[in-house]
C-alpha cells in the first residue's frame, strides 16, 4: 500500500483545516484567508494528481486500494469508516481540485471589493474539503455525512449575501428541496445496513459493493415485487436526485443563482450538483439487475428505468425552460439542469463511464461558462439581464474568446470536449434495447441547447450595447424570476452615490470593460480544457471509459468513427448541432436587438408558450400552492393542536392546582380557621360561664365554700366505711 | 346518745344556723353576727370535746376557746368597722348591692 | 342528756334561730344575746366556768352591743328591703346539707358500743388557767395581745369618716 493511498485523508483534510483556521481569522486579514484556502487546495491538488499518477501506474484490474479504520464501537461491534482510491475517485479528485483551484484563484478578483472577502474562503475550502471527503469515501455512512456538509456549505454559500432576502429565500429552498432528497438517501442507507450488516464499500469481499448479496440474493423483496438492492439503490437515487436537480427536485438550482457567481460556477455547475451523478456512479453495482455478472446484457432493471427516465425528462425540460430566460446565469443554471439529466441518462443506459465522461467535461466548460458570466457581470457593473447588454466582444475580447470556446463546448460542436461526452450518452442511448425515445429526447435536448446557447451568445457578445435606462427597470411582461440580483448596481449606482451596494471599483463608469487578469486567466486555462479534455474520450481512443472501467485500453483506431452506429449518431447529433445554432443566429443575429425592452422573437411569435416556459412552466407556483400549501396547513394544524390540546391540557392541569388551590383555602378558612375560632370561642364560652362565678357578692362564695364542705365529708365518710 | 354526741350535735346544728343566715340574710351586719354564731359552734364542739374527751387536766379545749373567743371579739370590730367603712360608700348594707367585684 | 342540758340548748338554739330569721335587725342582734347567753350557760354545764364568764363579757358585753351600735349607725329607714338575698332558698338547702352531713359524721363516729362511763368534771381552777396561759401558752397569749392592738388601731382607723380628719385625703372608689 503506497504512501499516497495511505494518506488520501490530507485531500480533504487540508482545505477542513484551512476552513477552520480562517474561521478564526478578523475579516481584514483577505490576504491571509484566500492564502491559507488557494494553499490548502493547491496542496490537495498535487496529492490528487500524485493519487493519479498511482492510479495509473497500477495494472488496469488492480485499481483499487482502500483503507478502513475502526470508528464507532457498539458493543462488540465496531463501525468502520475508510477511504478508497478507484479511477473514478482518482480521475474526480483532479477535476475537483483543479476546477477548485482555478475557481478559487478567480474569486479573489471577483470578490476583492466585498467586505466579507474572509468568511468568503471560509466556506469555499469547507466546501471543497466536504466535497473532497465525498469523492473518497469508502463507506456510505462518511459520504453521508460529508454530503450533509457539502449542503451545508452550498447553503452558506447561496446566502452569501444574507441581507437580501432574495438570497436568503433561495439558500432556504436549497436546503430544504435537497433535505426532502436526502431523506431518501437515509432510509436507503439504513436500509443497506439493516440487509448488508455494514456501509463499506470495499472491505476484502465484505463490503456492500462487493458482496454477493448484491447479485444472487433471491427473495428478499420490497414492494410492487422490486428486489431489496434495486429498491435501494432507488432510494439513494432520491438524495442523487436532490442534490443533481433532476425534476421534480430541481426547483432550487435556478434560485441558487443568488449566490456569488464563484459560487456558482464551482458548486452549482461544476462540483455540488454532479457528486448526485458521482453518487450513482459509486453505487452503480446497486442498479445493476440481479442474478447476471456486470458485463453480461440484460434487461435494465427498475433502478436503472427510472434513472434514465428521470434524467431524460430533466435534460428536455430544463432545455426549454432556458430558452426563454433573460438572466444570464439563469440561463447557465437550466442548462445546468438539462446537462445533468443528460448525465443521468448516461449513467441509466451506459453506465457510469459514460456519465462521469460527460460529468468531468461539462465540470470544465461549465465552469468556464460560468466564470465567464462572472466576468460579464463583472465587466457590466453588476447587469445581470442579457437584454441590457450586447456587443460586448469588442469591449471584452478575453471573455468573448473563451465564452465562445465553453459555448461550443456546451453545445456539442464538433471536436469540443462536449461533443465527444455527449455522444457518448448519444451512442449508447441508441443502443439501448428497451426504447429509443431517451435517444430522440437527447438529440431534441441538444438541438435546444445550440439553440438558447447561440441566443445567449447574440444577445450578451453580438450586437450593440444596450444599457438600461438608469431608474427605469424594464417591466416586460414576459420577464421571469427578478433578473436584478444582489449583483446588480446598474440603477442604484447611477441614481444614488451608494458604494455599499457594490463590489465593482467601476461603478462610475458605464462602459463595459475587460476584467483583470486574475479572472481572466482561469478562462483562458478552462477554456483550453474545454476544447482538448474530449480527447481523452474519443471512439478512435476510448481511454476514459476503460480506465474508469478498468479495463485495460485498446485503440480502436480511426475506423471505430466510421462504424454504423457510431456513425449514426455522430452525424445526428453534429446536424442537430448545426441546425440549432443557425436557428439561433436566423432569430436573433441576423436583425440586430437594439433596445433593451424590445420584446424577445419568440415572445413576439407565441407568446404564450414564452411565457409558459419563462416561468419554468410554473412548477414553483405548482409546488406553492400544492405542497407549501399542505406544509403551512399542516403547521397551522399543529399549532392549532398545540395550543388548544396541550395547551388546553396545561390549561386544565393549572385550573386543577387552582381548584385545589381554592378548596385548599376553603378547607383553610372555613374548617381550620372556623376550627380554631370555634375553639377560641369554646374557651371565651368557658371562661364567661367562669365568670359567671364571681358575683362579687361574698354569700356566693360561701355557698360555694358550705358545698365543697358538705362534698368533702361526704367524700371522707365514703372513704371511711369503705 | 351520749352527752358528747348531743353537745356535737347542738354545735353542728349551731353551725348550720350560722351558716344559714351568713348566706341568705342581706344585710352585712347580721351576716358578720352569722359569722360569730359559726365560731361559737366551733368554741362549743372544742370545750365538749375537753369536757368529755381524755386528758381534761392538759387545758387544751379551753385555752384554744379562750383564743378563739379573742381572735372572733377582735375580728367582730375590725369587720363591723369594715362595714361601716363601707356603709359610708356604698349607702345601704345590702350585700347585694355590694358587687363591684363582680367577675 | 339531763334536763338542763335541753333547756340550755333550746334556748340557744331559739335564740340564734331567731338571730337569723327576724326581720329587724335590732331585734335579731338582741335575739343573738340570749343566744350568746344560753352558750355561756352551755359552758358553765360543761363546767367550764372561764370560758362561760368570759362568754358573757366578750359576746354578751362587747359583740353584741357592738353589732347593735353598727345597726344602728347604719340604719337606712327609707328603704324597704328584703330580708333574704335572691336564692335564698338554695343557702337554706347547703346550711342543712351540712348539717346533715356532720350529723352524720357524729352518728358514725358514736358506735353503739361506745357507751363510755360518764366522767366526772374536772375540777379547773383560774389558777391553773392562768398558769397555763403564762408559762405554756405564753406565745400565743403575746400573739393575740399584739393581735387586739391591731385589731383595735386598724378598727378606729377604718371606721373613721374621713371627713373628722382633713389631712386624710378622699380616696376614690
Amino acid at each position: 500500500m503506497s504512501w499516497i493511498v495511505h494518506n488520501l485523508w490530507l485531500i480533504p483534510a487540508l482545505p477542513i483545516l484551512a476552513a477552520g483556521l480562517i474561521a478564526f481569522l478578523p475579516q481584514r486579514r483577505r490576504f491571509a484567508g484566500a492564502g491559507l484556502a488557494i494553499g490548502s487546495l493547491a496542496i490537495s491538488f498535487a496529492l490528487s494528481v500524485a493519487a493519479f499518477a498511482h492510479t495509473l501506474s497500477l495494472a488496469a484490474a488492480q485499481r483499487l486500494e482502500f483503507v478502513n479504520v475502526p470508528w464507532l464501537q457498539f458493543g462488540d461491534q465496531w463501525l468502520r469508516i475508510g477511504w478508497l482510491l478507484d479511477p473514478l475517485t482518482a480521475a474526480m479528485l483532479v477535476m475537483v481540485t483543479f476546477v477548485g483551484l482555478l475557481i478559487f484563484i478567480y474569486s479573489t478578483g471577483y470578490m476583492a471589493e466585498d467586505e466579507n472577502f474572509t468568511r468568503f474562503f471560509c466556506f469555499l475550502a469547507l466546501f471543497a474539503g466536504a466535497m473532497l471527503a465525498v469523492l473518497i469515501a469508502n463507506s456510505l455512512l462518511l459520504l453521508f455525512m460529508a454530503w450533509e456538509i457539502v449542503g451545508l456549505t452550498s447553503y452558506l454559500l447561496i446566502g452569501f449575501w444574507y441581507h437580501n432576502p432574495a438570497a436568503a429565500a433561495a439558500a432556504k429552498k436549497a436546503f430544504l428541496v435537497t433535505r426532502i432528497g436526502d431523506l431518501g438517501l437515509l432510509i436507503g442507507m439504513v436500509w443497506l445496513y439493516a440487509q448488508a450488516g455494514t456501509l463499506l464499500f470495499y472491505d476484502h469481499g465484505a463490503g456492500c459493493l462487493e458482496s454477493s448479496w448484491a447479485y444472487y440474493l433471491p427473495a428478499h423483496t420490497a414492494f410492487f415485487g422490486l428486489p431489496a438492492v434495486t429498491a435501494i439503490a432507488i432510494l439513494i437515487f432520491c438524495g442523487a436526485a436532490g442534490k443533481s436537480g433532476q425534476v421534480p427536485l430541481h426547483v432550487w438550482l435556478p434560485d441558487a443563482m443568488e449566490g456569488p457567481t464563484p459560487v456558482s460556477a464551482l458548486i452549482h455547475a461544476a462540483t455540488m450538483v454532479a457528486a448526485g451523478v458521482f453518487l450513482m456512479a459509486r453505487v452503480y453495482r446497486f442498479m445493476w439487475p440481479l442474478h447476471v455478472a456486470i458485463d453480461a446484457y440484460t434487461a435494465p432493471s427498475a433502478a436503472q428505468y427510472l434513472v434514465t427516465w428521470v434524467g431524460a425528462i430533466t435534460a428536455l425540460f430544463a432545455a426549454t425552460i432556458a430558452v426563454a430566460q433573460f438572466d444570464i446565469k439563469r440561463i447557465l443554471a437550466y442548462s445546468t439542469v438539462s446537462q445533468l439529466g443528460y448525465m443521468m441518462m448516461g449513467l441509466g443506459v451506459g453506465g457510469p463511464a459514460v456519465g462521469i465522461f460527460h460529468l468531468i467535461t461539462h465540470a470544465f466548460f461549465k465552469a468556464l461558462l460560468f466564470l465567464g458570466a462572472g466576468s460579464v457581470i463583472h465587466g457590466c457593473a453588476g447587469e445581470q439581464d442579457i437584454r441590457r447588454m450586447g456587443g460586448l466582444r469588442k469591449f471584452m475580447p478575453v471573455t468573448f474568446a473563451a465564452y465562445s470556446a465553453g459555448m461550443l463546448a456546451l453545445c456539442g460542436f464538433p471536436l469540443f470536449a462536449g461533443f465527444w461526452s455527449k455522444d457518448a450518452i448519444l451512442d449508447a442511448a441508441h443502443l439501448w434495447a428497451p426504447s429509443h425515445i431517451p435517444f430522440y429526447i437527447g438529440t431534441l435536448g441538444a438541438l435546444l441547447t445550440a439553440f438558447y446557447m447561440t441566443r445567449q451568445m447574440a444577445y450578451v457578445f453580438f450586437g450593440t450595447l444596450r444599457p438600461a435606462t438608469p431608474g427605469h427597470p424594464s417591466h416586460h411582461p414576459a420577464e421571469t424570476e427578478k433578473p436584478i440580483a444582489y449583483e446588480d448596481v446598474a440603477e442604484i449606482a447611477a441614481a444614488v452615490e451608494s458604494d455599499a451596494h457594490t463590489h465593482d471599483p467601476h461603478a462610475h463608469t458605464h462602459h463595459p470593460h475587460e476584467s483583470p487578469a486574475v479572472m481572466t486567466v482561469p478562462l483562458v486555462i478552462l477554456a483550453a480544457f474545454a476544447v482538448l479534455l474530449g480527447f481523452v474520450g474519443t471512439p478512435v481512443w476510448p481511454w476514459f471509459q476503460a480506465f474508469l472501467n478498468r479495463t485495460p485500453p485498446e485503440t480502436a483506431g480511426l475506423h471505430a468513427l466510421i462504424e454504423p452506429a457510431v456513425l449514426t449518431v455522430t452525424a445526428t447529433s453534429s446536424a442537430v448541432v448545426f441546425l440549432g445554432i443557425l436557428l439561433g443566429w436566423w432569430l436573433y443575429s441576423r436583425n440586430a436587438i437594439t433596445r433593451a425592452d424590445a420584446p424577445d422573437i419568440l415572445d413576439r411569435t407565441s407568446p404564450a408558450a414564452f411565457t409558459f416556459l419563462g416561468h419554468a412552466w410554473y412548477i414553483n407556483e405548482l409546488y406553492g400552492a400544492t405542497l407549501v400549501r399542505l406544509n403551512s396547513t399542516l403547521a397551522t394544524l399543529s399549532d392549532i393542536f398545540d395550543r388548544f390540546v396541550f395547551g388546553g391540557i396545561v390549561q386544565l392541569v393549572s385550573w386543577a392546582a387552582l381548584s385545589v388551590a381554592h378548596v385548599d383555602r376553603l378547607f383553610d378558612t372555613a374548617i381550620i380557621n372556623g376550627g380554631f375560632d370555634a375553639g377560641t370561642h369554646t374557651v371565651r364560652f368557658g371562661g364567661w360561664l367562669t365568670t359567671r362565678f364571681q358575683t362579687g357578692r361574698p354569700q356566693t362564695y360561701l355557698r360555694c365554700i358550705g358545698l365543697a364542705l358538705v362534698a368533702l365529708v361526704l367524700y371522707l365518710l365514703w372513704g371511711a366505711h369503705a | 346518745m351520749t352527752p358528747l354526741e348531743g353537745c356535737l350535735l347542738l354545735s353542728a346544728l349551731l353551725f348550720a344556723i350560722g351558716l344559714a343566715g351568713t348566706v341568705t340574710r342581706r344585710n352585712a351586719i347580721l351576716v358578720l353576727i352569722g359569722i360569730e354564731l359559726m365560731l361559737n359552734a366551733a368554741n362549743l364542739n372544742f370545750i365538749a370535746l375537753w369536757r368529755y374527751g381524755p386528758h381534761p387536766e392538759a387545758l387544751t379545749g379551753i385555752m384554744f376557746t379562750i383564743f378563739s373567743i379573742a381572735v372572733a371579739a377582735a375580728e367582730a370590730a375590725v369587720g363591723l368597722a369594715l362595714i361601716l367603712a363601707a356603709y359610708r360608700h356604698f349607702r345601704t348594707t345590702n350585700l347585694d348591692r355590694m358587687n363591684r367585684l363582680k367577675g | 342528756m339531763t334536763a338542763t342540758f335541753l333547756i340550755l340548748a333550746a334556748i340557744t338554739v331559739a335564740g340564734t334561730a331567731a338571730a337569723m330569721g327576724l326581720r329587724n335587725a335590732v331585734h335579731c342582734v338582741l335575739a343573738l344575746t340570749a343566744g350568746f347567753a344560753g352558750l355561756a350557760g352551755l359552758y358553765l354545764y360543761l363546767g367550764a366556768q372561764f370560758v362561760g364568764f368570759t362568754q358573757i363579757m366578750v359576746y354578751v358585753g362587747a359583740v353584741a352591743i357592738l353589732a347593735v351600735f353598727a345597726v344602728m349607725m347604719t340604719h337606712n329607714p327609707g328603704e324597704p328591703e328584703e330580708i333574704f338575698s335572691r336564692f335564698w332558698v338554695w343557702g337554706a338547702v347547703i346550711a342543712g346539707a351540712v348539717f346533715l352531713t356532720l350529723a352524720r359524721a357524729i352518728r358514725l363516729a358514736f358506735a353503739p358500743a361506745d357507751a363510755t362511763p360518764a366522767t366526772p368534771a374536772p375540777s379547773t381552777t383560774v389558777q391553773q388557767i392562768g398558769d397555763a396561759l403564762m408559762h405554756r401558752y405564753v406565745l400565743p397569749l403575746e400573739i393575740i395581745g399584739l393581735l387586739l392592738t391591731a385589731a383595735l388601731i386598724g378598727a378606729v382607723i377604718i371606721a373613721m369618716d374621713p371627713k373628722d380628719d382633713p389631712t386624710l385625703e378622699e380616696d376614690a372608689e
